[in-house]
C-alpha cells in the first residue's frame, strides 16, 4: 500500500512531510536503508535574508550550535566530514560523524551519519528564493532511525519527545539569529546560559 | 528591585525579585516612572489567562528612563521613553511591513507553540502577560528588560508630563487603529460598544479622524459620561434597546462603522485550553458574543467594522449571514503600536490629544495590589490607575 499512497501524495504539489499517510513515508524510507523504522521531521521557515547569506551560514556547520539547544557542538574532521556532538540526558552527550552527501552552492545541503552511528541519521536543507522582497524559504528535513537498546532508552527522551516541536523550535531559532542578530529571550538577567 | 508579582487568582503581591540586566545586544534597561493597570490585567487577576507561573512581574503599559543599554541599542543613558507593549524585532517581513503584532521573531522559539496550535500562527511577545506571549517580565515594577530597544522605545521630548504620554504603549494608539479600522469617511457615523479605555480612545479618536457623529454604547453611567465629554451621543443599554435606537439615530439605515470595544472576556490562547475556553464560553461568553452579533446585525450594507475588543477562543453562533449579504468588511488585530507612536505623540504636544482626563487613580507602585482590587470592584468609577515607583506608600 505504501507505495501508492506515497505516489498519490506526490500528485500535489507539496513535500513528503506534509503527506497524510506518514507512517508509509517512513516505511518506505527504512526499507530503502534497511533500518528497523524511520521518523521523518521537517519544517520550512522564511527568513528574511539573502539565499546566499543563508547557505554559508549553514555551511559551516559549526554555525549550527548556535542555535540547536540539543547540539553542543559539530566540528570538521574536513571540509565535507563532521563530527556531531549532541547532549543526552543526565549530563551525557551522544557523538556520530557525518558526511556531506550532496551539495549546491547557495541551494541545497545533505548530509547522512557515517556507518557505525550510534543513531542513524541523514538530513537536507534547501534554499529557495520567496516570492519577490520575501526572503528565503529554507526547508529542512532530518530523518533518523529511532535507536533501539539501553542507549536507545537514553536518547530516546531528546529524540522522540515531540520531535516535530523540536525541529520548529530550532528553526525558529535560526530565523531569530538570522534576521535579528539575536536570539530572542525573556530572560532578564545573565545568570541563566543564553543562546 | 520591587515588583507586582502574580500568584494565583486575585492574589497579586509587591516582593522583592532580582534587578533585570542585559542579555541580549540590542537590549535596554528602564527605570519605571509611570506605569498603569490596563484592563486585560484584570483577566489576568481573574485567572483567566493560561500558561501563568507564579511570580511573573505584570504590566504592559509603561514608560520610564533609560539606565543601561547594550551594544546594539540606540537609546542613550537618560532618555524619558515610552515603550509599546508589543515586543518587535523590526527586521521579519512583518514589521517591515509595519504589521508590528505580527513579529515573528520576539516570542522566544519554545513559547511560541503555543499560539501556534491554538491559532495558526505564533502569537508575538508581549509585556507581561503569560508565558504564552514570551513570558516577559512586565512593568509594573521599578526596572524592566526592554528587548529590540533600537525598534520599539519612543523618545519622549522634556516639557512632556508622564500623565500625558503614558497611554502611548497600549490603549491610545489601540482606540486610535480602532477608528482607523473603520475607514472614515465625511458624513459618516460611528458606533462604539464599551466606554473602556479603549473605547472612549476610540471615540476621541474616531471623532478627529473625521466622523460625522459618534454613539457610544456603556452601562457603566460615569464611563458614558466620559464618553459624552468627548463628543459622543450615548446608549445606555440597560435602558434603551440598541439596534433600535441606532436605527432611528441613523435614518433607519444603520451606522457606516462598528467598533466592538468589548471583547470577550474568556480568553483560550492554547490548544490545552481551549476545553476551559468553551466552557467558560458557555457560562460567561454568551453576552460577550452578544456585543459581535449585536455590531454584525446593526451595521449598515456595505459597512466596516473593527474590532480592538480581545478575542481569544471560539466564537458561536456568529451571524456570518449577515456579514456575507449585507457585504461587511471586518478589521481586527492587537494594536501595531510602533506604528502610531509618531504620528500620536505629536497629536499630544501639538495639544489635539489629551488623555489625561482617563485617570481616576495615582497610587504609589507598593499599593498596587490596592489598585487591582479597586479597579475590579468598582469599573465605573476606577476609569484608569496609574502607579509611581517613586512615590512612597505612606504619601498616598
Amino acid at each position: 500500500m505504501s507505495e501508492e499512497t506515497i505516489g498519490r501524495a506526490l500528485q500535489s504539489d507539496a513535500p513528503l512531510t506534509a503527506a497524510v499517510h506518514q507512517r508509509d513515508v517512513a516505511h518506505e524510507i527504512a526499507e530503502e536503508r534497511g533500518w528497523h523504522e524511520a521518523a521523518l521531521v521537517g519544517r520550512t521557515v522564511t527568513v528574511n535574508r539573502p539565499r546566499a547569506e543563508l547557505y554559508a551560514f549553514w555551511r559551516d556547520f559549526r554555525n549550527l550550535a548556535r542555535f540547536m539547544e540539543s547540539v553542543e557542538s559539530i566540528t570538521p574532521s574536513d571540509d565535507r566530514r563532521w563530527r556531531w556532538v549532541v547532549k543526552a540526558p543526565a549530563g551525557k552527550t551522544v557523538a556520530w560523524d557525518s558526511v556531506i552527501t550532496d551539495e549546491v552552492d547557495n541551494e541545497l545541503l545533505a548530509w547522512e551519519s557515517v556507518e557505525g552511528a550510534d543513531i542513524k541519521n541523514f538530513g537536507r536543507v534547501e534554499f529557495r528564493d520567496g516570492p519577490p522582497g520575501r526572503g528565503t524559504e529554507v526547508t529542512a528535513t532530518i530523518v533518523y532511525e529511532p535507536p533501539g537498546g539501553d542507549l536507545g532508552k537514553l536518547i530516546a527522551k531528546l529524540f522522540q519527545k515531540e520531535p516535530k516541536i523540536q525541529a520548529r523550535r530550532e528553526l525558529r531559532r535560526f530565523k531569530q539569529l538570522m534576521e535579528t542578530g539575536e536570539i530572542s529571550t525573556a530572560k532578564t538577567t545573565n545568570a541563566a546560559p543564553q543562546g | 528591585m520591587r515588583a507586582l508579582t502574580w500568584h494565583g487568582k486575585h492574589d497579586v503581591r509587591m516582593d522583592t525579585v532580582p534587578d533585570p540586566q542585559i542579555v541580549n545586544p540590542r537590549d535596554a534597561i528602564i527605570k519605571i516612572t509611570s506605569t498603569a493597570i490596563c484592563g486585560s490585567d484584570l483577566h489576568l487577576y481573574d485567572s483567566m489567562i493560561p500558561s501563568m507561573e507564579k511570580g511573573d512581574i505584570l504590566g504592559h503599559e509603561f514608560m520610564g528612563e533609560v539606565v543601561e543599554t547594550g551594544p546594539g541599542s540606540t537609546l542613550r543613558k537618560g532618555q524619558r521613553v515610552v515603550v509599546p507593549f508589543v515586543i518587535a524585532c523590526g527586521k521579519c517581513f512583518h514589521c517591515e511591513k509595519q504589521q508590528f503584532s505580527g513579529c515573528e521573531n520576539s516570542n522566544p522559539s519554545d513559547t511560541q507553540d503555543l499560539g501556534e496550535i491554538a491559532y495558526g500562527a505564533p502569537m508575538t511577545g508581549l509585556f507581561g502577560y503569560s508565558h504564552m506571549t514570551g513570558g516577559y517580565a512586565g512593568g509594573q515594577a521599578e526596572y524592566v528588560r526592554v528587548p529590540y530597544s533600537d525598534v520599539g522605545p519612543i523618545v519622549i521630548p522634556d516639557g512632556l508630563e508622564d500623565d500625558k504620554v503614558l497611554f502611548l504603549s497600549d490603549i491610545l494608539p489601540t482606540g486610535w487603529m480602532a477608528a482607523e479600522n473603520c475607514q472614515i469617511e465625511p458624513g459618516d457615523t460611528v458606533a462604539v460598544w464599551g466606554c473602556g479605555p479603549v473605547g472612549l480612545f476610540a471615540i476621541q479618536s474616531a471623532l478627529i479622524q473625521g466622523a460625522h457623529k459618534v454613539i457610544a454604547i456603556d452601562h457603566h453611567p460615569h464611563r458614558l459620561e466620559l464618553a459624552r465629554s468627548l463628543g459622543a451621543r450615548v446608549l445606555n443599554y440597560h435602558d434603551v434597546k440598541v439596534r433600535e435606537a441606532l436605527m432611528a439615530m441613523t435614518g433607519g439605515i444603520g451606522p457606516d462603522a462598528c467598533i466592538d470595544a468589548v471583547g470577550m472576556e474568556s480568553h483560550g490562547f492554547s490548544i490545552d485550553n481551549v476545553v476551559d475556553a468553551v466552557k467558560v464560553a458557555t457560562r460567561i461568553g454568551t453576552d460577550r458574543a452578544h456585543v459581535l452579533r449585536e455590531v454584525l446585525m446593526a451595521c449598515r450594507t456595505g459597512g466596516r467594522v473593527s474590532v480592538p475588543g480581545v478575542y481569544g477562543g471560539m466564537g458561536d453562533k456568529i451571524p456570518i449571514g449577515a456579514l456575507m449579504e449585507k457585504g461587511l468588511q471586518i478589521r481586527t488585530g492587537q494594536t501595531h503600536v510602533q506604528k502610531y507612536l509618531r504620528p500620536l505623540l505629536d497629536l499630544i504636544g501639538e495639544g489635539v490629544i489629551d488623555t489625561t482626563f482617563l485617570i481616576s487613580h495615582r497610587l504609589p507602585l507598593e499599593s498596587a495590589p490596592d489598585g487591582y482590587k479597586m479597579f475590579k470592584e468598582n469599573q465605573n468609577e476606577v476609569t484608569k490607575v496609574v502607579l509611581k515607583p517613586d512615590w512612597q506608600k505612606e504619601a498616598a
